[in-house]
């Protein structure tokens, strides 16, 4: 198992390739999620004052 | 397809065929600065500057590696097949480095050897397990003399 | 040729895939599919690469960074071409949809870009010997990725979405030119890189145990992009569509997260 970490001495260069594609990609799918709740928020207020506009006049 | 949708379709289409033709002129042009290196063949030509650093590559020469006993340095025979030049290093020297390897190497040439500052490997697109490389070998055995594994060993 | 509004099984295809909320729910039923077969994938090539695969005969352990650099520089590339190809959709036929593939992708295709120079600068220094050599490859790899960031300064800086648009969509096209310029500069010019593996007519000069978890990789980076693409495409239709009937009942029908 250790052997495996140590990938033939070369365990710096491979597990940090790994490791920040990892970090990368997650971060970059997870993003829109994070967005679109900002968005609808965002959205749903917009579309609460145009309705609340709409009543008073 | 209406029209106006063609008209713009065929706008975007001399937009790209002329960028192409300009780009295509342009890198035609540079051609010589954006090679990294000179070949042997080229240096033996004369074609590589005099005074001022540049690469050469090549491969490593089968049995030219001269390595010094008391310091890092050493020298080799660098070759397109056609030529070689005679390399001289001081240094650490990156893993693939290897008799028949490929190699770039950045110093300037002084009367006739390459006095080196900096030597990089270049790998081959190939990529097998150490047993099919030994049964390549094998099979070839008497064609090439392989040097690839006995850095390893 | 006839009006394609009207008439050609193509063109009515074309149009009706293209407006927005068809699109918005194909993409809401694809994506939690599209996510499912990239975690598998991933986990079957990630397996393949790092366990199965054998060990290489000049570079030992080192060349598993393959698994990731190879992936990520591919779909550096095709991200970028989708790209363009929207921007000429959008220069066409002034398509929505379009505009929002084009804006969605151009942060995916950049963050491919960067891994693909990253992992590779991590693989240069051990076999090389240096992180980074200013060849006719790498020097063609940093300008995509200058072209993906260019592109979204540019079209972050115009606020009038149409003009952003057609603005972003020329500069995809015009930096088209460089994917043939990086695929080909280790053949055109000499490189420290080494020229194609797997691309090349003949067969790929690469194990076939080696191979397999490559293209599994290849294919996992693939569906990833897929599923992230759709999920920025919603966000993007959402954002540019807000005025319209359709986001207007979504927001109403969307549960509160």
């Amino acid at each position: 198992m250790s052997e495996f970490f140590a990938m033939g001495g070369y365990a710096f260069f491979v597990w940090s390739s790994y490791v920040i594609s990892a970090v990368v990609l997650l971060w970059v799918a997870l993003a829109p999620l994070r967005s679109r709740r900002t968005l609808l928020k965002q959205l749903r207020s917009q579309q609460m004052q145009q309705q609340a506009r709409d009543q008073s006049s | 397809m209406t029209p106006k949708r063609r008209q713009r379709l065929i706008l975007v289409l001399l937009l790209l065929a002329g960028l192409a033709l300009a780009v295509f002129f342009t890198l035609n042009a540079l051609k010589h600065n954006i090679n990294l290196f000179f070949t042997p063949s080229q240096i033996v030509a004369g074609e590589a500057p005099e005074g001022v650093s540049f690469r050469i590559g090549g491969m490593v020469q089968d049995g030219s590696v001269q390595r010094s006993d008391s310091d890092l340095s050493l020298q080799f025979g660098v070759t397109d097949t056609a030529q070689a030049v005679t390399v001289k290093y001081t240094g650490i020297l990156p893993d693939l480095f290897r008799e028949g390897q490929g190699v770039v190497a950045l110093g300037q040439l002084q009367d006739g050897l390459f006095v080196a500052s900096e030597v990089l490997a270049k790998h081959d697109e190939n990529y097998m397990p150490p047993e099919v490389s030994e049964a390549l070998k094998q099979a070839n055995k008497g064609k090439y003399s392989d040097t690839a594994n006995e850095a390893k060993q | 040729m006839p009006n394609a509004t009207t008439s050609g099984g193509f063109w009515r295809w074309f149009h009706g895939f293209g407006s927005p909320p068809r699109f918005d729910a194909f993409a809401r039923h694809s994506v939690p599919w599209l996510a499912g077969v990239t975690i598998v994938l991933f986990a079957i090539g990630l397996i393949g690469g790092l366990v199965y695969a054998p060990t290489d005969y000049q570079q030992g352990e080192s060349f598993r960074i393959i698994y990731v650099h190879v992936p990520a520089a591919w779909m550096g590339m095709l991200v970028y071409v989708v790209m363009a190809l929207a921007g000429a959709i959008t220069l066409v036929w002034r398509m929505k949809l379009a505009d929002a593939v084009a804006r969605a992708s151009a942060p995916i295709g950049a963050a491919f870009t960067f891994l693909a120079l990253v992992t590779g600068s991590l693989w240069g220094k051990p076999m090389w010997g240096t992180y980074w050599i200013w060849d006719a490859r790498l020097t063609s790899e940093l300008i995509l990725l200058f072209l993906y960031l260019g592109y979204m300064a540019l079209t972050n800086a115009i606020s009038d979405r149409q003009s952003a648009a057609r603005a972003g969509a020329i500069l995809a096209l015009v930096g088209l030119v460089n994917i043939p310029i990086i695929h080909y500069s280790v053949e055109w010019w000499n490189t420290l890189h080494q020229g194609a593996t797997v691309s090349k007519f003949d067969a790929p000069s690469i194990d076939t145990r080696m191979l397999i978890p490559l293209l599994v990789m290849a294919l996992a980076y693939q569906f990833y992009y897929f599923t992230v693409l759709l999920m920025r495409v919603r966000n993007e239709l959402l954002s540019s569509q807000r005025r319209t009937q359709w986001v207007q009942q979504l927001l109403v029908n969307e549960k509160i997260a």
